[in-house]
This record gives structure tokens, C-alpha cells and sequence, in this order.
């Protein structure tokens, strides 16, 4: 059997297997020593052109994906969609082809359309990397987000993992629970009716009503971020309220039969979804997942670079 | 104009219930005789028709041909075109153009223009209110005196139920239709497609079925408080049949239509974010498709409309969220039609000929869909048999977007007559 690789893109994980989000765990792994490092540096990208499309604010992500281009050695640019073209009207189409004539090799795309990046991974030949599209997919955050459960629990087979908050709207947690279920885990979600889509049981997670449910039930609790428009909608009536209701509290982590590991992808509303002394807690990971982001995202570009997953990139030195 | 003689076809008339292998003669722009053995009157043309289906002419009630406003679409002449090519001899234009269609002036530049254009007859629908606002009930009489056949807001749902009222009411005065858009806005707002497992998977916002049906329901009821006809255009979901029915069992004046694209594709269609299969109302689920497909058969559904919305390739050539809504229709419905309902058994050829031409006529009180002599002579004939691959490449609409091309559809249009005319011939 020949060793699983990637395709050209990286839309979601909803398309990867098992051995491919393996394999890109087990390659990221190498990758976290070189942040270690007096020198953050290895060669493997080297003469390779980056481009981060970002059409939608971020900083974490957009950060976390520049550091790792370098740290691989990667040329790279960086546009914001604001004081580029794409504010001036340019379709995304018109986007992709200018970039692809400056024979760019890799493309980050963050962008609030679902879809855009498997619009954009169809229509060049650079490699594409979804860095979250619309309310699709996350899939660097579904796997920085394995990751850092597999550090602290050594696996994910058979793992209880609650996604707790607005699921509706949330890339993160359709990419976490696609890779998650890949790999074994037990996922469930939890967060107001209004917030959970009906058919996310057709995806294998179960749904729970109530977050000490939730707290009783699971390992690790995921908790999205609580978007504060949702309240203009009409999908919850007040933060307070929300924080009363759907919160991971002191009081009600205290509760629980065991110590539950607290993730939570940024960023936070503390004292809404999340307590503060929940978030700067004993065992909250949520700085752990920042460092892990950088690895995972090193070893994304650099596999879908053509990058062999042995470890060695990581070895070499910068010369 | 030389008389037309056409020979030896399966002549199928739903209006008088007969199909039968027989001669047909057109003189002087009307049907002048059907039976066997007519002889050839002197100079006639004589057209063979031997293996093919001699039939009234399609009318299709929903159709958007884009002029005024957007000519860079469709033209009504196109649109004419892309009619007669797909076997239709008839099409009702929606008003939701630029300007909209509202009043008079803008009736008779439809009707003037599908008259130039000299295809299709085309036939323009009004709006319920000035402007689609939803506020102020446009001039039905005028716009009837000038031509018009119906009213409809399509696009912009009539949300006031005092507004749908009023219109349901007032256009008893001139017997005709009023035709709605069923969607309550505050539920469909923002969708992209069906609300449903694809749509949570996809991340895409969904619209709801209970979006149609509320107004269906709302609809129904208002037909029932005013004695008014409501034609309820594009039904997409198994919710809205039953709430048909039922007002049907009543004895209500309500019609209702469904395009192609319902009773052959679901929500499936969109994974891949093909925007060819974003279209308001949206594609439904399995259970949806089979529930249109039984309508259509046993009558809840009165006609098959196409809903033929032309849109620029660079319009669908982007986010899906941001792509407009709606496919071409015309120069793929009889196709469709005959591969989804008459070859897997749910219709038979004349009971499709019904939905697609006798019935729409009854429902919009249309010349057209008889074969009866002394009736303007507008005719099909098409071969049931043929197999053809779609290429949208060589389609008479000025727009391409489509879902099905390079799918294989069954049966094709040969001829088409508009008034005994020619024209149309492959």
C-alpha cells in the first residue's frame, strides 16, 4: 500500500481520510521543535511564492499561517481585501487569474463566502489552502484542534468531545467534527436549538440539550465563540443571558465527575461563552492550540508543496 | 401563405381527447382539417411526419425574457426564439424587469415587441403593485385593455395579506389570475438553498420549505375569503401539494405550476457549489421531487412552467452566495419532460401535452393548446424518440446557464407553426 498524500487543495476535512488527517497530524509533529529553535527556520519552501488572501479580518489565523510560510522559508504577500482590488469590485474569479499570471505556487484563502475556496482551488493550478470559507470549513483549526487533544490524551479513538455554542454558523465546528469522527472520537454538540442545525445528527454527533450535559458527558469542550450579531438576528434575546444559560462556568466545571480539557479556537468573549477563570484556568489548552497552529499549518504547506512526510524537513538546518 | 399539409404523424390533442396517426392541414394560418386520407389541396407544402407527434403547441406561463433592463441576457426576441425552438408557441413574459411592467405603455412595448420578433407569441404578464413595492395596486385594466393576461409581483413576493387580498378581489373584475411567488421574505431571508442536510453540510444558509408553504396556506385561504384565482407559480415542495390539494378538494380557484428543474433535480444537485443549481424557490429533497412528480400526474399541479431564467455566464461565475437565481428553461423542458415523466411511466404523451399546453391555456385563457379546426393553427412536431446531448453552446437564448449540459434528454422539436406559420425547423 502506497502512503497517503494530499490532493492539489485543501478545502476541508470533510473530503480527507483517516490516514490523510493522520498523516498531517504525524507531520506536524516534527514541525513543532523548529518554533522551539534559536533559528525558526528550515529550507523546505525555499524559492516557493505564498499569497494569504485574506477577504475577511483575522489576525490569529492570518499570523499563524505567515509564520509558518516563513518558518518554512516561503516567499510570501499578504493582502488584506481592504486597499486591494477586490474592494474596488473585482470578482474572486479575477482575483485568482491575476494571481495565477504572477505564477504564484500556494494560495491561503480566507473569505466569507462558503465555497470560495473550492471556487478558487477549481479554477487555478496553484495549491489552495482554506483558511476558513463562509460557515464551510476551517480544516487548519479542525486540525490544530486534534492535535492538541492528541498531545494531552495521546489519542482520539473513542475520545468525548463537546462542541458547545453556535454551531449553526460555525466553520470550526463542522471541520472538528469531520475530523474528529474520522478518527474515532465521540462528538457532540450543545448550544441553544436556535443555534444547532437540525440534520447535524445525520453527521454522527448527538445532540445535547443542556450544557451540564454536556459537562457530565465529555472529555473536552470546544467552545465556539458566540458571534455578538446573533442577538440582532433574533437567535438568542441577550449575552447575559446566553452566559446564564449556555456558559462554561467555574461552578458548573466544578461539578463535573472529572477535569475536562477546555479549548476554545479565539477569539473569546470572556464572561459570554466562556468564564475567565475558566479560560485562564489550570486546564485550559487555548495557548497550546495558537503554538499547535503553527505546526499543523507548516506541515499543511509543506505537504501539499510535494514535501515527503519523513520528518526530514524538519531536521535540516537553515544554511 | 401556401397551405401545409402534414402527413402521417401521431396526431395527440388532449383538447379533444384524441391521439390517433393522422393527416393535419393548416390553411390560412388555421387548423383546417385532422383525419386520414386528405387530400393534397393544390401548391400545398407537404411535410412528413411519419414517427414524430403532431401536437398543440407548448405554452409556457412563467417565463422571464429580461427586456426591458437587461438585454444583455435576453431579449424578448431571443427569448422568442429559444420558445419556438423548445416547441413552444406561447410564452407569459414576468414583469419583473427595468422598468417593471405596471402600466400600459410598458404592456404594449412587450406585446409590440414579442409581435416584431415574430416567434412565440408572447404574452405580458402585469404586476400586482407599481413598482413590486408590495404598496399600491398597479392598474389592472389598463394593463388588461393593453394586452396583459395575468399579474404577478414574481421576485418580490407579496408579503401584505391585505395587498394579496385586495389583488385577488380586484382582478375578478377582468377574469384574469393572479400569479404569486409563494416565500414569507423574514424566513427565506439571505438563503442560498434548500434548508436541509446539504445546506448544513455545504455551510451555505438555507430557505426553509415552510417558507413556500406559509404562503401557500395564506394564499389558499385568501382565494377561499374572495372567490379570487390564485395561480401559485413554481411549487417546489411536498407541503405545498398537500395544501393544494386540499383547497382543491375545497372547490378553490387555485392553480398551480412546476418547473422542470423540480420534478428532475434535488438539493444534491448543489453539492460543489454549482451556482447552475441555485434557483428560488430551491431544489428540495428526494421526497419533494416524487410528491411534484405525483401533482403533476394526478392534476394538484395544472402546468408544467418553466420558470426560464436567463443569466450572464459572468453572473454564475462566482461565490455561490453571491450568484443570481435561476436557470434557462425553454429549449430544455419537452426534453426534460419526456426522460423524467413519459419514459419512467408517471405521465403519458398526452397527458404531458396537457400540463404543458391544453391545461396552461385553459388556466391563463390563451389561444392555443387544440388542435380543433378553425383554431389558430399552432402546432408542434417533435420526435419522442430522439436521443440528444445538451450544448448549451448552440441554444437560441442569449444566456447559457443551465444544469443540464451534456446530459442526454429524450425527445426533441422538429417544426414549430405559430399562426401556420413556420417558425421554427430543425
Amino acid at each position: 500500500m502506497s502512503a497517503p498524500t494530499l490532493g492539489k487543495d485543501l478545502v476541508g476535512l470533510e473530503g480527507l481520510s483517516r490516514e490523510q488527517i493522520e498523516l498531517l497530524l504525524d507531520t506536524a509533529e516534527p514541525f513543532k521543535e523548529v518554533s522551539e529553535r534559536q533559528i525558526k527556520k528550515v529550507p523546505a519552501l525555499r524559492g516557493k511564492t505564498v499569497v494569504n488572501l485574506f477577504f475577511e479580518a483575522s489576525t490569529r489565523t492570518r499570523i499563524s499561517f505567515e509564520f509558518a510560510e516563513k518558518r518554512l522559508s516561503a516567499d510570501t504577500v499578504s493582502v488584506a481585501a481592504s486597499g486591494s482590488s477586490v474592494s474596488k469590485g473585482e470578482t474572486l474569479v479575477d482575483t485568482a487569474r491575476n494571481l495565477e499570471a504572477m505564477r504564484i505556487d500556494m494560495v491561503v484563502i480566507r473569505h466569507g463566502a462558503s465555497g470560495a475556496a473550492k471556487f478558487l482551488g477549481d479554477r487555478i493550478a496553484s495549491n489552495v489552502i482554506n483558511a476558513g470559507d463562509g460557515k464551510h470549513e476551517h480544516p487548519t483549526q479542525g486540525l490544530l484542534d486534534i492535535l492538541t487533544l492528541r498531545d494531552k490524551f495521546k489519542k482520539i479513538e473513542g475520545l468525548k468531545v463537546a462542541i458547545c455554542g453556535d454551531v449553526l454558523h460555525s466553520r470550526v465546528a463542522r471541520s472538528n467534527i469531520w475530523g474528529l469522527t474520522k478518527l474515532g472520537a465521540k462528538v457532540a454538540v450543545c448550544g441553544p436549538p436556535t443555534l444547532v442545525p437540525r440534520e447535524i445528527t445525520a453527521l454522527g454527533v448527538e445532540v445535547l440539550p443542556h450544557i451540564e450535559d454536556a459537562i457530565a458527558w465529555a472529555d473536552a469542550l470546544n467552545i465556539l465563540r458566540l458571534q455578538l450579531e446573533r442577538m440582532e438576528k433574533g437567535y438568542i434575546p441577550s449575552l447575559r443571558e446566553y452566559n446564564r444559560v449556555f456558559g462554561v462556568t467555574v461552578d458548573r466545571l466544578e461539578k463535573a465527575p472529572k477535569d475536562l480539557l477546555i479549548m476554545h479556537p479565539g477569539p473569546m468573549n470572556r464572561g459570554v461563552e466562556i468564564d475567565s477563570a475558566v479560560a485562564d484556568g489550570p486546564h485550559s489548552v487555548i495557548l497550546p492550540q495558537v503554538t499547535n497552529g503553527v505546526a499543523v499549518r507548516m506541515a499543511v504547506l509543506y505537504l501539499l508543496a510535494g514535501g515527503k512526510p519523513d520528518g526530514s524537513a524538519a531536521r535540516a538546518e537553515e544554511s | 401563405m401556401i397551405p401545409l399539409l402534414i402527413k402521417g404523424g401521431r396526431v395527440i390533442d388532449p383538447s379533444r381527447k384524441t391521439d390517433a396517426v393522422a393527416d393535419l392541414l393548416v390553411m390560412d394560418g388555421k387548423i383546417a382539417a385532422v383525419g386520414t386520407n386528405i387530400g393534397t389541396p393544390d401548391g400545398a407544402q407537404v411535410q412528413d411526419a411519419k414517427g414524430k407527434v403532431v401536437a398543440p403547441g407548448l405554452i409556457d406561463v412563467h417565463v422571464h425574457l429580461r427586456e426591458p433592463g437587461f438585454e444583455d441576457l435576453e431579449t424578448i426576441a431571443t427569448g422568442a426564439a429559444a420558445a419556438v425552438a423548445g416547441g413552444f408557441t406561447a410564452v407569459c413574459a414576468m414583469p419583473n424587469t427595468d422598468p417593471v411592467i405596471d402600466n400600459q405603455s410598458a404592456v404594449g412595448f412587450v406585446l409590440s415587441r414579442g409581435k416584431a420578433a415574430g416567434k412565440a407569441r408572447v404574452y405580458p404578464i402585469g404586476c400586482i403593485t407599481i413598482g413590486q413595492k408590495g404598496e399600491r395596486l398597479a392598474e389592472f385594466g389598463e394593463m388588461v385593455g393593453a394586452g396583459a393576461v395575468a399579474v404577478s409581483d414574481d421576485g418580490k413576493p407579496v408579503q401584505s395579506s391585505h395587498m394579496m387580498r385586495t389583488a385577488l378581489e380586484y382582478a375578478k373584475v377582468f377574469g384574469i389570475p393572479v400569479a404569486d411567488h409563494c416565500e414569507d421574505v423574514s424566513l427565506a431571508h439571505g438563503g442560498a438553498m434548500h434548508e436541509g442536510i446539504v445546506s448544513m453540510r455545504l455551510g451555505l444558509k438555507g430557505i426553509p420549505a415552510a417558507a413556500e408553504e406559509i404562503q401557500v396556506a395564506r394564499d389558499c385561504i385568501l382565494a377561499e375569503l374572495t372567490g379570487g384565482h390564485i395561480h401559485l407559480c413554481h411549487m417546489s415542495t411536498r407541503g405545498s401539494v398537500e395544501l393544494i390539494r386540499r383547497a382543491k378538494e375545497k372547490g378553490l380557484r387555485v392553480t398551480a405550476e412546476a418547473a422542470p428543474h423540480h420534478f428532475t433535480l434535488t438539493h444534491e444537485r448543489v453539492e460543489g457549489y454549482d451556482t447552475n443549481a441555485k434557483m428560488n424557490p430551491p431544489l428540495r429533497e428526494e421526497a419533494d421531487r416524487e410528491a411534484i412528480r405525483q401533482a403533476v400526474k394526478d392534476g394538484t399541479i395544472d402546468c408544467i412552467a418553466t420558470d426560464h431564467a436567463p443569466h450572464h455566464y459572468d453572473a454564475k461565475e462566482r461565490e455561490f452566495d453571491d450568484a443570481p437565481n435561476g436557470i434557462l428553461g425553454l429549449e430544455t423542458a419537452l426534453g426534460l419532460a419526456m426522460r423524467e415523466l413519459v419514459q419512467p411511466g408517471v405521465l403519458t404523451l398526452p397527458e404531458m401535452i396537457y400540463r404543458m399546453s391544453t391545461r396552461p391555456a385553459q388556466v391563463f385563457n390563451l389561444i392555443g393548446g387544440t388542435l380543433a379546426v378553425g383554431a389558430p393553427a399552432d402546432v408542434m412536431i417533435f420526435d419522442p424518440g430522439a436521443r440528444w446531448k445538451v450544448d448549451a453552446g448552440h441554444f437560441c437564448s442569449k444566456s447559457r446557464n443551465t444544469p443540464f449540459g451534456g446530459e442526454e434528454l429524450l425527445g426533441r422539436n422538429e417544426m414549430t407553426l405559430v399562426d401556420g406559420r413556420i417558425v421554427f425547423q430543425r
